[in-house]
C-alpha cells in the first residue's frame, strides 16, 4: 500500500492534466510580447528559485562559478540600489524593489531574506506617499511582488510578513505627523535590517559555546550560520572534528568540507547513507534551517529528517542555527503539507521515462526531534517558537 | 443523633473524627476533613469562589463531595433537593453524585414558586437537567442569554448598592445552576468575565445605565469570543483539508461541524467518519446534519476505532477546555481517539475558543470530572430484552460508573486551532497569559 487511499491514481492523472495545460498556456503567453514583470518574475517556475541560489552560491566551485562571481562583485552594491531606484520611480514601485532585491541577493554571503528586508527598507526611503496608509499599502505591495518572486522560500516570506509586523507596531505612528513617523519607520526597518544582518555573529557566539574540545560535530547541508559558529569556535582555539555529509544532489558537503579544511579543521565526508553508521562516534549535530515552522520543527533540505530520527534514536543533541527571521506562521502536519519545492537531480546515467523521480528539495523535522535552537532572540527550545511568533502576532 | 455528633467534631476541631461512629453510606475520610480548606464565612453559595477574594491568583478549588460537614452545609442552602445516589465508586467520591429523575419532578413542581431565581434561569437550569442543552457553547449562550433576561428585569432594591446586589444576585442564581448540573469550563469562564464586568461598573453609571452597560457587554461577549471565533476556527482549520481526505470526528462539536461544513462548500472531496459511544449515542446528531448537507460519511462505534485507523488522514476533535499544560478536557472517549490516532501517526487536530481556556493544570481524569447517571449504562434504548442490570442497585458488590468527561495528555494531540492561530499544545499557557490581560478581562 503505497498511500492510505486510492485516490494516488486519480491524483496522477490530475497532476498530468495540469502538466499539459501550463504547457500550452506557457506556448501561448510566449507568442506574446513578454511585459517587464513577467522578465523579472522567476524564470522557472517550475524548479525552486530558492535551490537554484543556493545551488548557485554553494555549489561545486567551478571556474564558470568565479568568472561569474568576479562580475558580480565587480558591481558596487551600494551605487546601484539607488541608481535602479531613481530610475523606476517612473516605471513603477513593485519594479524597483526586485531589481533592488536582485542587487543586494547576488553576494553569496547576504541571505535572502536580508536582501529583502534592506530592499523593503529603501522602498520606505524613496517612497513618495504622503500618507500613513498609502505608504503602508506600498509596502504591502512590494512585500507581495517579492514574496511571488519564489513562492517556495520559506525564509523570504516569513521576513517580509516579519519585517511588516516590525514596522508598522509601533502604536506612536497615529500621533505623529507623517514626515516624523516615516522617519520613525526608516529607524525600525534599519534596525530589522541590522538585527538580521547581525543575527549570525549573535548565533555563533552563542553556539559556540556548545562545543567543547574533542568533539564530534555531524552537520548537514551547507548552512552559512553553522559555518559561522563552526569558524567561531575554531577561532577560539577549541578542538573539534566534523563529519559532513554529501548533501546529494547539490553536494553541499564538499563545498562545506572545502571552508572547513580552509579553517584547519579536521573533517570527514560521509555518504548520505553512512550517517547511522557513524553517528555512534558523534556527540552532537548541528544544522541550518530553511524556516521554523510554529511548532517549532524546521523545514530544511531534504535529509535532515532522517539524521533528526536516527540521532534521536541513539540520544544524540540535535542543534538548529537558525535566525529570528525565519520563524514562519506555517504548521505542516506532515511531510506533504507544505508548498513543493522541486529540484532537478543529475543521476549521471539517464533514467527511463516510466521511473518516477522524488525531486522534493526538502523536508521537515518535527520538533519532537529537535533539542535546541539557536537563535539571536537567544536559544529557545522548540515549543519557544510558537511563544515569539504569538506575541508578536498578537 | 450520632451523626449530628459527629458533624459538630468536625466543625470544632479538625481534628480527625476517629470513633465517632457515623452512620451512614457516606464514609468520611479523616484525613480529607483534616484537610479540606477552612470554614465558610458567610453565606455566599458553595463552588463559586469566596475563596477568590482570599487566594486571586490561585483558581479555587471545587467543592470535595466526601467532605460531610461542607456537604451538610450546601444541602442547607439548596434550593434543589437531591437525594444521594447509593453504590457509589470509591475513587469518585469527591465528585457529586445524585439520584437522577427525582429532581426534575421536584423542581417542576416548584417552578411557580418564583422566590429567589430568575424564571430564565430556573428554566435554562431545568434543561440542563433534562439534558436538551449540551455542548460548551450552547450551555454558556444559554446561560449568558437567560442572565441577559434577568439583568434587564433588575432593578435595585433600596439602601443597597447596584454592584453588590446584583453580585449576590448572579451566585445566587449560579449556585442553582451548579445544582442543575455542574458547570462546564466555558460557563465558569463567561461568570468570571460577567462578575468582572459588574465590578468594573463605574460607580457613577445611573440603573438604567449600567444595566445596558451589562446587556452590551455580554453581547459583545457572545458575539466576540464565540460566534466570531468560530469563523475564525473555520477559516484555519479548512486550510488543513486537502482534496482525497478522510477526516475522523468523535462525538457532536460545534466547532468540527461548521468545520466540515465549510469544507465541503468550499468544494474540498472528502469523506467523514463519525465515531460515537453509548450511552448518549449523540454523535448521530452530527451524523444526521453532515449526511443532510451532501456529504459522504461512515458511522461506527468507538470499539471499532483501531479497525478503521488505518483509513483515516486527519482527526479533528473539539474540546471542553484545554488546560495550562496543554492536555485537551472534553467528552469521555476522546482520549482514546487520539491514542489510537498517535499509535498510527495521523495527526490530531483539536479545535477550541481561547475562552475556553483555563490555567488549570491536570494530570489525570479523575481529580476533576462530572458524575452522569449510572442508570444509563444499564439500559440499552429500545431494547427491553436486555435487563440483567435492572436492579443493580440491590447487588452491593456492583457499582456503575458513568463518566462525562476525560482528559488526553498533549503529546497525542498535534495542533490545537484557536481564534489565535494554529498553536502547538506547549503554547496555551501564553495564551492564557496574553489573554488575560485584553480589557475584556482585566
Amino acid at each position: 500500500m503505497w498511500r492510505r487511499s486510492a485516490s494516488f491514481v486519480l491524483d496522477k492523472q490530475q497532476q498530468q492534466y495540469d502538466d499539459v495545460e501550463k504547457q500550452e498556456s506557457s506556448l501561448l503567453s510566449s507568442t506574446t510580447t513578454p511585459s517587464m514583470a513577467e522578465t523579472l518574475q522567476n524564470p522557472s517556475p517550475k524548479i525552486s528559485a530558492y535551490y537554484q541560489t543556493r545551488a548557485a552560491h554553494h555549489g561545486v566551485v567551478t571556474s564558470d562559478w568565479l568568472a561569474q562571481a568576479q562580475a558580480a562583485v565587480g558591481r558596487d552594491p551600494d551605487d546601484h540600489p539607488s541608481e535602479s531606484s531613481s530610475k523606476s520611480n517612473d516605471s513603477g514601485k513593485p519594479f524597483g524593489v526586485i531589481d533592488d532585491f536582485n542587487n543586494w541577493r547576488k553576494q553569496p554571503d547576504l541571505a535572502e531574506a536580508v536582501a529583502a528586508i534592506r530592499a523593503l527598507a529603501s522602498v520606505i526611503r524613496s517612497s513618495q506617499a504622503t500618507t500613513m496608509m498609502e505608504l503602508e499599502i506600498e509596502l504591502k505591495k512590494a512585500s507581495d511582488s517579492l514574496k511571488s518572486w519564489d513562492t517556495t522560500s520559506i525564509s523570504l516570506t516569513a521576513g517580509c510578513d516579519l519585517f511588516l509586523r516590525y514596522v508598522t507596531r509601533t502604536s506612536a505612528l497615529e500621533y505623529e505627523d507623517f514626515d516624523s513617523a516615516k522617519l520613525r519607520l526608516i529607524e525600525r526597518a534599519e534596525k530589522f535590517g541590522e538585527i538580521s544582518y547581525k543575527a549570525r555573529k549573535i548565533i555563533a557566539m552563542l553556539g559556540q559555546d556548545f562545543i567543547f574540545d574533542g568533539c564530534t560535530i555531524l552537520v548537514h547541508g551547507f548552512s552559512r550560520v553553522v559555518l559561522e559558529v563552526l569558524k567561531m569556535a575554531a577561532q577560539n582555539r577549541k578542538l573539534f572534528r566534523v563529519f559532513c555529509t554529501e548533501g546529494r544532489p547539490d553536494r553541499t558537503g564538499l563545498r562545506l568540507s572545502n571552508e572547513l579544511a580552509k579553517l584547519d579543521v579536521p573533517v570527514k565526508l560521509l555518504i548520505d547513507s553512512a550517517a547511522a553508521y557513524s553517528m555512534d562516534e558523534v556527540d552532537m549535530v548541528f544544522v541550518g534551517a530553511d524556516g521554523v515552522v510554529e511548532s517549532g520543527g524546521i523545514i530544511n533540505m531534504m535529509g535532515t529528517y532522517q539524521i533528526a530520527l536516527v540521532a534521536n534514536c541513539m540520544n544524540k543533541p540535535v542543534y538548529v542555527a537558525a535566525e529570528s527571521y525565519k520563524f514562519a506562521r506555517l504548521y505542516p502536519l506532515d511531510q506533504k503539507d507544505m508548498v513543493p519545492a522541486l529540484r532537478p537531480i543529475d543521476f549521471g546515467v539517464p533514467i527511463p521515462s516510466k521511473v518516477e523521480v522524488e525531486t522534493s528539495a526538502r523536508d521537515y523535522t518535527p520538533p519532537q526531534y529537535l533539542t535546541l535552537l539557536f537563535t539571536d532572540l537567544g536559544i529557545l527550545t522548540p515549543s519557544a517558537v510558537s511563544d515569539e511568533l504569538i506575541q508578536l502576532y498578537l | 443523633m450520632f451523626f449530628k455528633h459527629g458533624m459538630y467534631l468536625a466543625e470544632g476541631s479538625k481534628a480527625p473524627v476517629a470513633a465517632s461512629g457515623v452512620v451512614s453510606s457516606m464514609n468520611v475520610k479523616p484525613a480529607k476533613a483534616a484537610k479540606a480548606p477552612s470554614q465558610k464565612k458567610d453565606s455566599s453559595p458553595v463552588a463559586v469562589s469566596e475563596n477568590k477574594d482570599r487566594k486571586k491568583d490561585a483558581p479555587h478549588p471545587r467543592m470535595q463531595f466526601d467532605d460531610k460537614s461542607r456537604v451538610e452545609k450546601a444541602k442547607k442552602r439548596a434550593v434543589v433537593k437531591q437525594t444521594e445516589a447509593r453504590n457509589r465508586v470509591e475513587l469518585f467520591r469527591h465528585l457529586p453524585q445524585y439520584e437522577h429523575g427525582t429532581r426534575l419532578l421536584d423542581l417542576e413542581l416548584k417552578f411557580f414558586e418564583l422566590d429567589p431565581v430568575h424564571p430564565t434561569v430556573y428554566k435554562v437550569g431545568l434543561r440542563y437537567l433534562a439534558g436538551d442543552i449540551s455542548g460548551g457553547n450552547a450551555r454558556c449562550i444559554a446561560m449568558l442569554q437567560a442572565f441577559q433576561e434577568s439583568i434587564k428585569d433588575y432593578s435595585t432594591p433600596p439602601e443597597k448598592a447596584l454592584i453588590r446586589d446584583l453580585t449576590a444576585k448572579i451566585n445566587c442564581y449560579v449556585s442553582f445552576l451548579i445544582e442543575c448540573r455542574p458547570l462546564s469550563i466555558s460557563m465558569g469562564n463567561a461568570i468570571r468575565f460577567l462578575k468582572n464586568r459588574i465590578a468594573n461598573l463605574p460607580v457613577t453609571l445611573s440603573e438604567s445605565e449600567a444595566k445596558t452597560t451589562l446587556l452590551t457587554d455580554i453581547d459583545r461577549f457572545i458575539n466576540e469570543k464565540i460566534i466570531l471565533a468560530d469563523q475564525v476556527i473555520v477559516g484555519h482549520a479548512v486550510t488543513k483539508i486537502r482534496d482525497g481526505d478522510v477526516l475522523l470526528t468523535y462525538g457532536p462539536s460545534s466547532a468540527v461541524e461548521m468545520i466540515l461544513l465549510q469544507a465541503h462548500e468550499l468544494g474540498k472531496q472528502f469523506r467523514v467518519v463519525v465515531v460515537d459511544s453509548r450511552p448518549k449515542l449523540d454523535g448521530r446528531l452530527l451524523l444526521r446534519r453532515l449526511v443532510g448537507k451532501g456529504l459522504s460519511c461512515t458511522y461506527t462505534h468507538i470499539n471499532a476505532v483501531s479497525c478503521i485507523m488505518h483509513e483515516v488522514t486527519r482527526v479533528f476533535l473539539g474540546a471542553s477546555s484545554v488546560l495550562s499544560n496543554g492536555t485537551v478536557y472534553s467528552k469521555v472517549g476522546t482520549a482514546c481517539v487520539a491514542m489510537v490516532a498517535h499509535a498510527f501517526r495521523v495527526p490530531v487536530l483539536v479545535c477550541c475558543e481561547a475562552y475556553k481556556f483555563h490555567e488549570r493544570v491536570q494530570l489525570d481524569s479523575i481529580c476533576f470530572n462530572e458524575l452522569g447517571d449510572p442508570d444509563a449504562i444499564s439500559k440499552v434504548a429500545g431494547r427491553k430484552d436486555i435487563n440483567y442490570l435492572d436492579d443493580w442497585a440491590n447487588n452491593e458488590n456492583l457499582q456503575l460508573l458513568n463518566l462525562t468527561y476525560d482528559a488526553t495528555p498533549s503529546d497525542y494531540v498535534s495542533m490545537i486551532i484557536t481564534d489565535y492561530g494554529m498553536v502547538p499544545p506547549t503554547s496555551i499557557p501564553v495564551i492564557v497569559r496574553e489573554y488575560r490581560k485584553e480589557h475584556l478581562w482585566i
